[in-house]
């Protein structure tokens, strides 16, 4: 690997550390990732079919 | 009604699982929500890490660490897995708001939630067959794990040819297997009403 993959690559995780959770940044970033993707799932209107009148 | 047993389960299929239902072109109008599509994207997730899987096992580690086309097939087997879990994950959450499993439905959630757990035995065996330093590093780390809990001696995670065998034959065949039931369940108890929808349904046939 070489360029910016490597220098992000080649060090330890980050981890964020408040009491006893402790969570790698990039776990986290997951986790917000498939919380907003839900919500979105829910939330925006599913495009209808323009000659689906059931 | 002849008494082979070819008859009696082709007629208990047909009894359960018609064509209609196994085939539909048609859904109820609940179903017009995005939540209902994550199902589906797990599954063309997993038909995307299979597809690429078999391209990697045919090829082999000399081609997929080297290789500008191989390094892109690795990277898309890898995403694809990383896909199929937030996929999934999203799925697990809907049904798991929607109660799916009301409607006689306790199978379909059961089947699913063991899709689920043989999906990440599939994935940590997929971690330790990379064949290279993380791969070593993940193993000589899980193996303390799985030998403080005895079973290290025939689940060996530092034995790159049983986890490969496991990864690429039997829980893949396992997970597949599930898969279809899983699937096929769907598709004969229906897909799950909104909870407020249900007492309109009371005389729909489950």
């Amino acid at each position: 690997m070489t360029g910016w993959i490597s220098d992000f690559m080649n060090h330890p995780a980050t981890y964020l550390k408040s009491g006893w959770l402790q969570i790698s940044v990039s776990n986290l970033i997951v986790i917000i990732l498939m919380l907003t993707i839900f919500a979105l799932a829910v939330f925006v209107p599913f495009p209808k079919d323009k000659e689906d009148h059931k | 009604m002849s008494e082979m047993w070819t008859a009696k389960l082709r007629n208990k299929w047909q009894k359960n699982l018609p064509i209609e239902k196994l085939l539909p072109d048609d859904q109820p109008a609940y179903v017009v929500s995005w939540i209902y599509v994550f199902g589906v994207l797990t599954l063309a997730a997993l038909a995307m890490i299979i597809l690429s899987g078999i391209i990697l096992a045919f090829e082999g580690p000399a081609w997929y660490h080297i290789s500008d086309t191989g390094l892109f097939v690795n990277s898309l087997h890898f995403w694809s897995v990383q896909m199929f879990f937030v996929f999934m994950v999203v799925h697990l959450w809907g049904k798991y708001w929607m109660a799916a499993w009301r409607g006689n439905r306790f199978r379909t959630w059961a089947t699913g939630a063991v899709a689920f757990v043989a999906s990440i035995a599939t994935a940590f065996t997929g971690y330790l067959v990379q064949t290279n330093f993380d791969s070593q590093w993940i193993s000589f780390e899980a193996k303390d794990g799985f030998n403080a809990m005895g079973i290290g001696a025939f689940f060996n995670v530092t034995n790159l040819g049983q986890m490969l065998l496991l990864h690429v034959a039997f829980l893949p065949l396992l997970l597949g297997v599930i898969t279809v039931i899983h699937v096929l369940m769907v598709r004969r108890r229906g897909v799950v009403p909104p909870i407020d929808a249900e007492p309109l349904l009371s005389g729909v046939e489950r």
